[in-house]
């Protein structure tokens, strides 16, 4: 059984289209990244998986069943950008907001979702961040807010977009070191990420997107200079495959 | 209760009312539809005057809330159909009103609803117009916003946690599964009744300000949610009772007085809040 | 009617004029109202709309007689303060554009309201016809008053004329603009100035509350028509025109009809004939490209 399984997907917007011909399974407790250059459709995908934008077709099952988000298996970190940061709640309350779906209608947070929500501070070294309005905290802070929040879904599969954008390198750490405890628990991660140089590091699966499915398999098998040179076409002048020297 | 009294309780109500409403509309950015849908309710409250041939409180609010939530469709489909925001929204709201003042115009002139109306509402007369409930002399249209306050309050308690979420962040409530849409609606839905309610105390423009303004001084004042919607209702009531003793005082349109209350206590907050003023802003840099 | 309508223009100079000014005050707002939908500032206008009105007020107020330059003055000046005081709150506040936009309009409108009563219930102020402002009444307009919008929405026509480049350039790409010299801050603040200008104008025909509708409606509907800005400005124009007329006859024939609405109601027609039909992503050709498409991709066997 896979983590996530993809068959037929189409999307497009307006007239145009962004993906055609999805097709493409990921194992389960993986280390995916998304690689692609921009405009491939890479965030697209996780919202198309996750039925945040219309599909033209396409099947999604995630862990052999079809997506559902009442099943709750799903956690999903957008990218920075997307929420209002002036908006008037602090860390704690935003890392709260992932316990809702086990929550429940009607009932409020109970001490030990608060209890819940503390601990994924704590683990991302941000307790004395807990009462900050969100805007007041770095970027890197912000995206460990988000990081906990997931945390405390508790889900099976998560998804994010984009988390490495923009933030210190001690942020930097601190994801990638929840990202192995996550899958060393069973736990699945699809990551959207842009930055080449760490993919061979970070990721033991890799996804190479460009509105369709280049390449998908183990990170060692996929990353290459020919199929990373076909997924980006002429624009890779400024990288180095893996084993070359870095430069520029 | 005093003449007084009564006109008091109900801008106070007004006051509350749309001070809880309105938080939400500011922290989901979605100020201009509650604009759109107060400007189109006249059309709405018109239509059901045509059709049921009576101004019962019972048709209007229906009356309204459809045209509401036509007005909320109407709004997202020329959207998904291509039609910038800002736009649709304009082309929405500025025809059905149009529509509904023609048909006042044409149809409606010689009853207790006219154009005038629409823009001010006619508080002062609220308190002539009475029904007996539970042995009490209520008037009519307090009986009716007192319900519609209550159902508001309610409705914000009980899915406060799913309106907070939906509004901070779609995606994350999409994925937990929360109806994100239907919320959307609810939320359009409360915004349409709170505004009918509130039509016959200030009509159908200046509601706008009774929605927008006390949220945001509380938006100025608090970074927590909660917090934002009690002290918005604080504002609604001192914008009401200050706007109605002001117009007292200076002999003018009661609504036209609470709506430039409103906005004087806005400056206040805007200059002096604790936490985001320009006073502030001047000491940090001068500092 | 229709009959009654066509003698009147013939025969009747007075209306001549009218439906002359309110054509002209169309394609200034069509033209106007292109940039202002492009640049995403169509809302601002309406909230300058609303502000107006305690500008009239407060200039009616000091000079104690309808004479409708000053109190177009007057409405510059309140309109221009509401564009302002949008920028100053999302600027030195968290609060989004469109609660400021919302706030100025409807805190303008209401001192606007308090104004007019204050007005009315002085003695011999029910004669001001300041409430004419409101809902727009193109008969009650002095031959005066017609010179007066006349020649400013000529002017505001002819200053977009000369412009047009030069705000093309600043709508599409103000980064570019800057850097190929021209003057940015002057050209954004004559824009924003010249839109206060065209709602003011508009306001005794249209009215306070409606005219955001005149720069939107036809604006919009021209999209529909043609991808290219210098046919938007025109058929944008186009179709103000041909709204300000209707609106202005109905209203002068049958009486006592409000004009702003009738104006509204007749783009918001020709909105919907626009939408519907329109050759660049109208209803009916999206739905046959739509139709082609699926065929050829049956036909490719997908």
């Amino acid at each position: 059984m896979d983590a996530l399984e993809v068959r037929n997907l189409h999307v497009a917007y307006d007239r145009k289209a962004v993906l055609e011909q999805v097709d493409m399974t990921i194992p389960k407790e993986s280390l995916t990244a998304i690689v692609g250059p921009n405009g491939a459709g890479k965030s697209t995908l996780i919202k198309a998986v996750l039925g945040m934008l219309k599909r033209s077709s396409g099947e999604i099952s995630i862990l052999g069943k079809p997506y559902n988000p009442k099943n709750r298996i799903v956690g999903y970190v957008p990218q920075r950008g997307s929420v209002d940061w002036d908006f008037p709640t602090n860390a704690l309350d935003v890392i709260l907001m992932g316990r809702y779906g086990h929550i429940g209608w009607f009932k409020r947070p109970s001490k030990q979702d608060i209890a819940m929500a503390k601990e994924a501070l704590q683990k991302l070294g941000m307790e004395e961040y807990a009462d900050r309005q969100i805007r007041q905290l770095s970027g890197g802070q912000q995206q460990r807010v988000f990081l906990a929040r997931a945390l405390v879904q508790d889900a099976e599969v998560y998804f994010m977009d984009e988390p490495f954008v923009g933030v210190d390198a001690k942020t930097e750490k601190a994801i990638i070191d929840l990202l192995r405890e996550l899958k060393q628990k069973g736990k699945t991660v699809i990551v959207v990420h842009h930055d080449l140089q760490t993919v061979p590091e970070y990721f033991d699966h890799t996804l190479l997107l460009n509105r369709t499915v280049i390449a998908n398999g183990p990170t060692e098998e996929v990353f290459t200079k020919e199929l990373l040179q076909k997924t980006y076409g002429g624009t890779l002048a400024f990288f180095t495959a893996p084993g070359e020297q870095r430069s520029g | 209760m005093t003449y007084e009294g009564w006109i008091l309780l109900t801008a106070c109500l007004v006051g509350i009312s749309c001070g809880m409403v309105g938080c939400f509309l500011i922290v989901r950015r979605m100020t201009m539809l509650a604009d759109a849908i107060s400007h189109s309710i006249l059309l709405g409250i018109v239509l059901a005057f045509l059709i049921a041939n009576s101004l019962n409180g019972i048709y209007m609010l229906i009356g309204a809330t459809v045209i509401g939530f036509v007005t909320t469709f109407a709004i997202q489909s020329l959207h998904n159909a291509g039609v910038q925001e800002d736009a649709s929204i304009g082309i929405v709201f500025t025809t059905f009103f149009a529509i509904g003042v023609i048909l006042i115009s044409l149809f409606a002139r010689d009853v207790h609803l006219d154009v005038e109306h629409a823009l001010m509402g006619e508080i002062a007369f609220i308190p002539w117009n009475t029904q007996n409930i539970l042995g009490f002399e209520i008037p009519k249209a307090t009986a009716m916003l007192l319900c519609i306050t209550i159902f508001a309050l309610l409705i914000i308690l009980l899915f406060y946690k799913e309106l907070k979420l939906t509004s901070f962040d779609a995606a994350l409530a999409l994925t937990l599964g929360l109806p994100v849409t239907l919320i959307h609606y609810l939320l359009m839905g409360l915004v349409s009744i709170t505004a009918v309610g509130s039509f016959d105390a200030v009509g159908a423009i200046l509601v706008v300000s009774m929605l927008v303004v006390p949220g945001s001084c509380a938006y100025l004042l608090t970074d927590r949610l909660s917090m934002m919607l009690l002290y918005s209702c604080l504002f609604g009531i001192s914008s009401a009772i200050i706007g109605y003793y002001g117009a007292l005082l200076f002999d003018v349109s009661i609504a036209g007085s609470m709506s430039t209350a409103s906005g004087i206590l806005f400056l206040l907050t805007w200059i002096f809040s604790p936490r985001y003023s320009l006073l502030r802003r001047f000491l940090i840099t001068a500092s | 009617m229709i009959q009654e309508m066509w003698s009147s223009l013939l025969h009747q100079p007075n209306t001549q004029w009218v439906v002359l000014s309110t054509m002209l005050l169309g394609i200034a707002s069509g033209v106007l109202g292109s940039f202002a939908l492009l640049k995403k500032q169509s809302l601002i206008g309406d909230a300058v709309a609303h502000a107006a009105l305690p500008g009239i007020c407060i200039a009616y107020l000091f000079i104690g007689e309808k004479q409708l330059l000053i109190l177009l003055i007057g409405a510059t000046a309140t309109g221009l303060l509401a564009t302002y005081l949008i920028q100053l709150i999302t600027a030195t506040t968290r609060i989004k554009k469109d609660a400021a936009i919302c706030m100025v309009l409807s805190v303008f409108f209401g001192m606007g309201i308090v104004l007019l009563t204050r007005i009315t219930r002085q003695a011999d102020g029910n004669k001001s016809g300041l409430d004419n402002f409101i809902f727009g009444q193109a008969a009650a307009m002095t031959r005066n008053d017609v010179y007066t919008m006349a020649g400013v929405a000529g002017g505001l026509i002819l200053i977009a004329f000369l412009l047009f480049k030069e705000w093309k350039l600043l709508i599409f790409d103000p980064d570019f603009a800057k850097n190929s010299g021209l003057p940015v801050g002057m050209l954004e603040t004559l824009f924003s100035t010249l839109l206060v200008v065209t709602v003011v104008i508009g306001i005794q025909a249209v009215g306070v509350i409606l005219m955001a509708a005149l720069l939107i409606i036809p604006a919009i509907s021209a999209r529909y028509w043609t991808d290219r800005l210098s046919l938007m400005v025109i058929i944008a124009g186009g179709i103000g025109a041909c709204s300000g007329i209707a609106g202005a006859l109905i209203s002068t024939i049958s009486t006592g009809l409000a004009t702003g609405p009738l104006i509204v109601v007749t783009a918001a027609g020709c909105f919907v004939v626009s939408f519907t039909f329109g050759i660049k992503r109208g209803l009916i050709q999206k739905l046959t490209a739509h139709r082609i498409r699926t065929e050829r991709l049956k036909g490719e066997g997908i």
